[in-house]
């Protein structure tokens, strides 16, 4: 095979290149074309292809995500925005928190377990990238129907990569969700968060300044993984008899990620680098375009030097390969020395590859000729924006329409009793521990909260006790009903788990999983999805710090529900004060926050007990939200309260049982006047929590709550080994916790 | 003079941070060590950290067992300094010879994390003698391969010498024979268990007990009285 | 009984972390001039009956849908006289 140099494309303008097979459309060929002033070589149709595919160059997404930065709120916290590795926030004390969640999706249809391990790799080095040191993982996934045969292959295999994976780099994995729903059969949703901390003074950036500097590839050798697999696994979909074509999967050694981390920090520490970038989908295309493009814009790389794995991959290969477990830093020619010395320290191979050059071209050479010559904004940055037609949905006026408050209630208390533990044994409200308890949540000593709680905690400071929390939501039903409301609701719910665990929320990472922008349907519910989430954001004073964007989540015609999945991010000034969900005390009294209204639309009763979606998801109210959250805040500080439990999904009596079985006691409860005991324990009124208050509290707190305008009533007492509801029934622990938690390792092992 | 404990970072270890900082709450000077130095920095004892070293790569141990600074370790722990193996570190142990018995995949085969409750079966090592004979303490553990195996003579051994220190109790959560979670060596310096003391020594933090807290004051109390 | 050895393969394209901490501690240990190590798994099948066409069919079967993920591993099948 002849080499396609700069030169030889130059004297060749009419060669066949394979531009539709890569994915490019016949307008951005030409824009290739033009860009270069003749036709691309190989290697750079293989760099434009990769870094303009859907997944990396957000070309359906973003001339919504726009909104994020238009409509960001002020927000003195903000240090680093959208569009770096990864956005960071202040949270005092001189630290500086960054955090983000991504989506793996298809590779861990196609294997479970190592896209979900690779999904966990990527995320942490973003992290890690900006200069933080790993804290903690979360992962929010989401499968087919519980009991259907593939979610058996895919389930198993997502949590053990991600265990395998995770707890081999030492992270705790303090959060996440579970989800079932057909929508998602043929789509699993693995999307994966991380947060990392560091000193302000820490915050490294993706950028390639300082002509002279030194080009520094370092971690894993290259290989032939994942070859094609950002533009082909992540842009297009499958057909019903599996991936058509069947790419090289990437294979994780978590090992590696391990020295690479504990290797990288070290180098930090010694302030050794002037840029860094991690190398995840597009590999080598996309490190030395995006450094070269944010920095000062010329680079030369000699590509032959990169460490090979397999020696007959060629350059655009080379470019192309996703292999795991590679960093890619920019190091003053003084400091090099150093740097490879404490590579060497920690096993991992580093080479210095190439230099920042003076000039604005990213030029690659291989065996010295040269086989790209671009200018790296063109790669990186400007690559095609689709402004994608859309149109509301014709089925979505019917849908809306079916109201789930028609649906037939329980027509006594022994089915009210009934519905009520078929509701805690289905599989999205059951306990999933059979899940969590495959990964690691006590390593590095810090955690003070993980699931079940509705929000993780680490510590960050052990003289301070400052500390981070971060929860992660997202609900496909009510996003399918009314996407900008769903959108809302799931920040807002993410926003109050945050709160309820006495954490101050901060900032947002959002990835947001969708069906094909192909389909205007999909597209609509995606713009309004995003208007949603941004109108929310400015309103509750959090700003979208960066995110993800995974489309194509359909098999067929069929989309997912659309499922914007919300990342919070909270700060504690005191991880002492932080208030678990558990009721331990016997006598504590049990407070109900906010309004209760007739809503169902989306609720997972109507779910569990009629398989039925229609009608509109709850309302929102993002003034209310935000006094919840400060009351929470404020109750948990002074130590009014010692538990707190958020109300989403399951309604009240999912949160009690939780409550409950967490803290191994029982509750009396009585219904509120002018509330049906249906709607008092299965409404999916949005801006509630229950807490449990010392009697010694109950003054101070009821009177804190009159102040300032929250809706606060008393529904019962933490009490004996039942939860009992008067006049209703009682439900014993026992009973509760064998329902609770036996479906899941039934449905699985 | 302060008790000097080594705690051991071979590469892929992962508890080494906190295990030094069981040591420092237990009120001695940590002290880090390194894989690839055979100086073990005049420490009067030292703990192998769980982890994955390796990646756990070949068999869990297998590869960490060969690297200079076990050759001192081992060599120091025939003389009788303390050593406490948690985890990927009693892998080590076993691997290294200095414990019988070996680790294989927990029968479930999935990796498992929890709160555990186990019985201290001998308070005498240097690992365990501020706990009472029989007291029940819960502490994390999470592992893949952490089934205790040795043959029926060596198990009979251990029993009848008093060297099995920890036993599960409420359930034994990855088919280890006769239910062991730990062993010591015939002298009693060398310990090695699956769950993670230093994971339970701050009120707060994980399981919030602080039941792992003793076996760093018992090695301290043992060398101060030596 | 016959027996049936599959032994299962990592692609050669595909990373085999395991393979490469091996090889890179052989040298530590004074073991030189072991250019690569890949490690594998072997299954040894005791089949009742005899094993013509049909059986090794059926293994091959096995093997191709449950024994090895084909997505990243290779297999061969052979019988041990």
């Amino acid at each position: 095979m002849s080499l396609d140099t700069v030169k030889h494309a130059t004297d060749t303008p009419d060669a066949d290149q394979p531009w539709a097979e890569l994915g490019l459309k016949e307008d951005e060929y030409a824009r290739i074309r033009e860009i270069l002033g003749r036709r691309p070589t190989g290697a750079e149709l293989a760099m434009y292809s990769v870094m303009w595919s859907e997944h990396c160059s957000y070309k359906s997404s973003k001339v919504h995500l726009k909104q994020f930065g238009d409509k960001a709120p002020e927000n003195d916290a903000m240090l680093v925005g959208i569009g770096e590795n990864a956005g960071v926030v202040d949270v005092g004390q001189g630290y500086a928190v960054t955090f983000k969640v991504e989506s793996h999706n298809h590779p861990s249809y196609i294997e479970p377990y190592q896209g979900a391990a690779t999904g966990v790799g990527g995320i942490v080095r973003d992290i890690l990238a900006m200069g933080a040191r790993p804290v903690a993982v979360v992962d929010p996934l989401r499968f087919g129907a519980a009991d259907h045969p593939d979610t058996k292959r895919v389930l198993p295999g997502v949590v053990a990569g991600i265990g395998g994976y995770g707890n081999c780099l030492g992270l705790p994995n303090i959060g996440g969700e579970v989800v079932f729903d057909p929508c998602y059969q043929g789509n699993p949703l693995v999307n994966a968060g991380c947060i990392g901390v560091m000193k302000h003074e820490d915050i490294h950036l993706a950028q390639a300044s300082g002509p002279g500097n030194k080009v520094i590839l370092y971690g894993a050798r290259t290989g032939g993984d994942g070859i094609g697999g950002v533009s082909v696994l992540a842009s297009e979909t499958f057909d019903a008899t599996g991936p058509a074509k069947r790419p090289a999967v990437q294979v994780g050694d978590p090992f590696q990620e391990k020295l690479l981390i504990e290797c990288t920090l070290e180098i930090f520490g010694e302030k050794l680098v002037a840029g860094i970038q991690d190398l995840g989908g597009a590999g080598l295309s996309c490190a030395t375009s995006e450094l070269a493009s944010a920095g000062s814009g010329g680079m030369r790389v000699d590509l032959d030097t990169v460490p090979l794995r397999d020696a007959t991959l060629s350059p655009e290969e080379i470019l192309m390969s996703e292999s795991q477990e590679r960093m890619c830093a920019i190091v003053e020619p003084a400091k090099v020395a150093r740097f490879l010395e404490i590579c060497e320290k920690w096993d991992v191979i580093a080479t210095v590859i190439g230099e920042v050059t003076e000039g604005e071209r990213l030029e690659i050479f291989w065996h010295g000729e040269q086989i790209v010559d671009v200018p790296p904004r063109t790669v990186a940055h400007e690559g095609p924006v689709y402004h994608r037609p859309y149109a509301r949905p014709e089925w979505q006026d019917a849908l809306q329409a079916d109201d789930a408050g028609k649906l037939p209630r329980p027509a006594g208390s022994a089915e009210l009793r009934e519905q009520v533990l078929k509701l805690v044994a289905s599989p999205n409200q059951a306990s999933k521990a059979w899940i969590t308890d495959q990964y690691d949540r006590f390593v590095q000593g810090n955690t003070v909260l993980a699931q079940p709680e509705d929000a993780g905690m680490v510590r960050i400071d052990e003289k301070t006790n400052l500390g981070v929390a971060m929860a992660t939501d997202g609900n496909g039903r009510y996003t399918k009903l009314d996407p900008y409301t769903g959108a809302q609701l799931a920040l807002a719910e993410s926003y109050r788990n945050v709160a309820a665990s006495g954490a101050r929320p901060l900032a947002v990472s959002d990835c947001l999983n969708f069906g094909s922008p192909e389909d205007p349907g999909v597209m609509w519910q995606f713009a309004e999805a995003t208007r949603g989430l941004a109108d929310a954001c400015l309103k509750l004073g959090t700003p979208v710090t960066g995110g993800n964007v995974s489309l194509y989540n359909q098999t067929g015609d069929t989309a997912i529900h659309p499922t914007p999945v919300v990342a919070v991010l909270g700060v504690i000034d005191d991880v002492n004060r932080r208030t678990p969900i558990a009721f331990a005390e016997e006598g504590q009294l049990i407070y109900l926050l906010g309004d209760t209204k007739e809503e169902f639309g989306g609720s997972a009763w109507s779910q569990v007990i009629h398989d039925h979606l229609g009608g509109l998801p709850p309302a929102v109210d993002l003034d209310r939200e935000k006094l919840l959250g400060e009351i929470l805040i404020s109750a948990s500080r002074d130590g009014m309260i010692d538990a707190a439990h958020d109300l989403s999904d399951g309604g009240l009596v999912q949160a009690v049982v939780e409550s409950c079985l967490r803290g191994g006691k029982g509750a009396r409860l009585v219904v509120p006047d002018g509330l049906s005991a249906f709607t008092f324990l299965f409404s999916e009124s949005a801006g509630r929590a229950i807490v449990s208050v010392p009697r010694s509290e109950e003054l101070r707190f009821t009177d804190m709550c009159g102040a300032r305008g929250l809706p606060v009533t008393r529904i019962g007492v933490v009490d004996g080994e039942e939860v009992e509801v008067q006049g209703e029934f009682t439900l014993p622990l026992a009973e509760l916790k064998r329902a609770h938690e036996e479906t899941i390792p039934a449905l699985l092992v | 003079m302060t008790t000097r404990v080594g705690v051991v970072t071979f590469p892929g270890t992962l508890d080494d941070r906190d295990s030094l900082r069981a040591v420092r709450l237990a009120g001695a000077e940590p002290v880090s060590l390194w894989h690839r130095d055979k100086d073990l920095k005049q420490v009067d004892a030292v703990v192998l950290a769980g982890g994955f070293s390796y990646g756990d790569y070949l068999r869990a141990g297998a590869i960490s067992r060969f690297s200079p600074v076990m050759e001192t370790v081992i060599e120091q722990a025939r003389a009788g300094m303390p050593v406490l193996g948690i985890c990927n570190g009693f892998q080590i142990l076993t691997e290294s010879h200095l414990l019988p018995g070996a680790m294989l995949r927990n029968n479930h085969l999935h990796f498992i994390c929890r709160d555990q409750k186990l019985r201290v079966e001998n308070a005498e090592t240097a690992w365990t003698a501020d706990y009472e004979a029989g007291q029940e303490i819960s502490v994390p553990l999470k592992n893949i391969d952490g089934r205790y195996v040795a043959d029926e003579r060596v198990l009979d051994e251990l029993e009848a010498e008093g060297r099995v220190a920890f036993r599960y109790l409420d359930g034994n959560p990855n088919g280890s024979l006769r239910d062991i979670a730990g062993i010591t060596n015939a002298e009693g310096n060398v310990v090695g268990l699956m769950p993670h003391p230093e994971h339970a020594v701050e009120p707060l933090i994980g399981t919030g007990r602080t039941d792992g807290l003793a076996f760093f004051t018992s090695v301290i109390k043992k060398l101060v009285t030596a | 009984m016959a027996r049936v050895v599959v032994d299962v393969m990592l692609k050669p394209e595909i990373l085999d972390p395991q393979g490469q901490a091996v090889q890179r501690a052989l040298p530590r240990l004074g073991f030189d001039g072991i250019a690569d190590v890949r490690q594998g798994k072997r299954f040894e099948l005791e089949v009742e009956g005899p094993v013509d066409e049909d059986a090794l069919a059926r293994i091959h079967k096995m093997a191709e849908t449950f024994l090895a993920n084909t997505v990243i591993e290779d297999f061969v099948v052979r019988v041990e006289s």
